[in-house]
């Protein structure tokens, strides 16, 4: 059964191009991915992946477990070289330039990473997201940190709850708020990238609805790629799907068309719930 | 002869009793095995429990003949001599440890460990004659320095693995978090994997010094002993375990007290560090799990 209310101009725009990667917004390119292959030991975990990223625009990656959305996550921040044994080819470009030769702090400073499970640092909730400040010498003074932290945490929808225990530990929050903390502690250094790796898997309705809405409140400053299990979740707040299998990137288009007229059967069966 | 036939079936009374007697037996190894620590306790403090008194923590040994007297200088020698080997061991564990957990590849860290471990057995009184041979022979005395020496060396492979231990405990997670932010490696290493292990650090860190506290071979040969205070650090002096050998084995009854004394004070001393480190590694899990 073929989805309803497909957008006619994605119909045409396919039909003229045969490109999937093509965009109906003109939103200029942020990150781009080309050509990346990465191996753990022996083993071909992502398979020549294309992708590119809009600025401003929300990402979404999806696909069943083990197919590579989050491998292909890591690597955009190169957190992959945390793992030993892995080996990438390819290139990845922030704004033209191939971040694999850059200085990886830099890197990462620019291009931020909220994880599946909250890990907030033992420390207090204002160490934790001046923490990115401290590491990377922020000049300024208390003041200034202390400014950078409130708004980090209020743009986290975070800085209401906790605004009265600042100096107490971060583990004395909920999960949620831990998650939001980290949100918090990321969107402090800036970073014109913002990577998110499921962060909602482990939280309830709820609290995945505050980030959902937080999240859409942040696409007018940063760009945001993230890997959801969820399906609705990408539905509901991003503007591009790509959806992984096995290690391979099927189908990335706008969100509408991955969810109402995929393209390839693999994907209209994974959207549509038959498999994964 | 088929097999059911060989198969002996004893009778359910005799089952019982040999399921009785393997209590009695296990149940009773495991209380000798557990009260012997009361019964040092006890038979130290029964044996030298009359020379146990304010003096014992104050006063110097007293001259032969005379009755009373005190291990003040044994108490602050072996002090001294704990905290040199303190300062030497646990730098050197310490630091090697965040390598072994935050730098080597699997296979060197095989090595270390491995050679480490075999540091950890060699005999106590080996590593004494080996720093006599490098130290006292050469300086051409015996003196704290190369007591602490001794000590210090036999610390360093338990402060390497605890540290090793600990910091590898931190969740991986926490150090992404750190990386992600931008912090290069040895950053995330000093302000989020250090701290985070901290507690547990420190507390292996004691429960080593409990362990070296009551060598005695080894100061046998770098501390020697004295009868009076050592000023400075460069000098023979007395340490508790050196000075119950030397009153144990002397032909002075009142001595002999005083050295049941003596390893009543040092095994409560142990006791204290150990306990102290144990209920603080229970309380010491920094990150919640999960």
């Amino acid at each position: 059964m073929s989805p309803k209310g497909e957008a006619p101009s994605s119909q045409q725009e396919r039909a003229t191009t045969g490109e999937v990667r093509t965009a109906v917004v003109p939103q200029p390119m942020k990150l781009s991915a080309q050509n990346l292959d990465f191996y753990y030991g022996n083993f071909h975990a992502l398979h020549g992946i294309s992708l590119d990223v809009r600025e401003n625009q929300i990402t979404a990656l999806i696909g069943p477990s083990g197919c590579g959305k989050s491998t292909f996550l890591r690597t955009l921040n190169r957190m992959h070289e945390t793992v030993k044994n892995t080996r990438l080819t390819g290139q990845i470009l922030l704004d033209g330039k191939d971040i694999l030769e850059e200085d990886v702090n830099a890197v990462r400073l620019k291009v931020g990473m909220v994880f599946q499970r909250s890990n907030p640092f033992p420390k207090t909730i204002f160490e934790n997201v001046a923490y990115g400040l401290h590491v990377n010498s922020f000049r300024g003074g208390k003041a200034a940190i202390r400014e950078v932290v409130e708004k980090s945490l209020v743009k986290a929808a975070l800085w209401e709850e906790v605004k009265d225990k600042l100096h107490q530990s971060a583990f004395g929050l909920s999960g949620g708020q831990q998650q939001r903390l980290c949100i918090a502690r990321a969107l402090a250094v800036e970073p014109e990238v913002l990577l998110l790796d499921e962060p909602c898997s482990a939280l309830d309705p709820i609290a995945t609805a505050k980030i959902e809405d937080l999240l859409f409140n942040l696409k007018s400053e940063t760009t945001i790629v993230i890997v959801t299990h969820n399906m609705q979740q990408a539905a509901r707040v991003s503007d591009f799907t790509g959806f992984f299998l096995l290690g391979k990137l099927i189908e990335f288009n706008t969100t509408n068309v991955i969810f109402q007229n995929p393209e390839k059967t693999e994907t209209e069966d994974y959207v549509t719930g038959r498999f994964g | 002869m088929s097999p059911a036939s060989t198969i002996v079936n004893p009778s359910s009374t005799l089952k019982n009793l040999v399921n009785y007697t393997m209590f009695a037996v296990t149940g009773f190894c495991t209380l000798v095995a557990v009260g012997f620590l009361f019964f040092i306790l006890g038979y130290l403090i029964f044996n030298g429990g009359k020379s146990l008194s304010l003096s014992f923590f104050t006063n110097l040994p007293a001259p032969v003949g005379e009755i009373g007297g005190g291990m003040a200088n044994a108490l602050l020698g072996s002090a001294k001599v704990l905290l040199l080997a303190t300062l030497i061991g646990i730098p050197i564990g310490f630091l090697g440890g965040v390598y072994l957990s935050e730098y080597s590849t699997a296979r060197i860290a095989f090595v270390i460990q491995y050679v480490t471990d075999l540091l950890n057995g060699v005999p106590s009184i080996v590593i004494g004659i080996v720093v006599y041979g490098l130290v006292v022979h050469p300086m051409g005395h015996y003196s704290t320095f190369a007591g602490g020496i001794a000590l210090g060396i036999m610390m360093i492979p338990i402060s390497v693995r605890s540290t090793e231990e600990f910091l590898r405990a931190v969740p991986q997670s926490l150090r992404e978090a750190a990386l992600a932010l931008g912090a290069p490696k040895w950053k995330t290493i000093v302000t989020v994997v250090i701290p985070a292990a901290m507690r547990g650090i420190i507390s292996g860190t004691m429960l080593d010094l409990a362990r070296v506290a009551g060598e005695t071979a080894p100061l046998l040969f770098t501390a020697l002993g004295n009868q009076f205070w050592s000023p400075g650090w460069n000098q023979p002096t007395a340490t508790l375990p050196a000075m119950i050998y030397t009153y144990a084995i002397s032909p002075y009854e009142d001595w002999h007290r005083q050295a049941w004394a003596a390893g009543f004070v040092l095994l409560a001393l142990v006791l204290l560090i150990n306990i102290t480190a144990r209920m603080a590694i229970s309380r010491g899990i920094y990150v919640p799990k999960g």
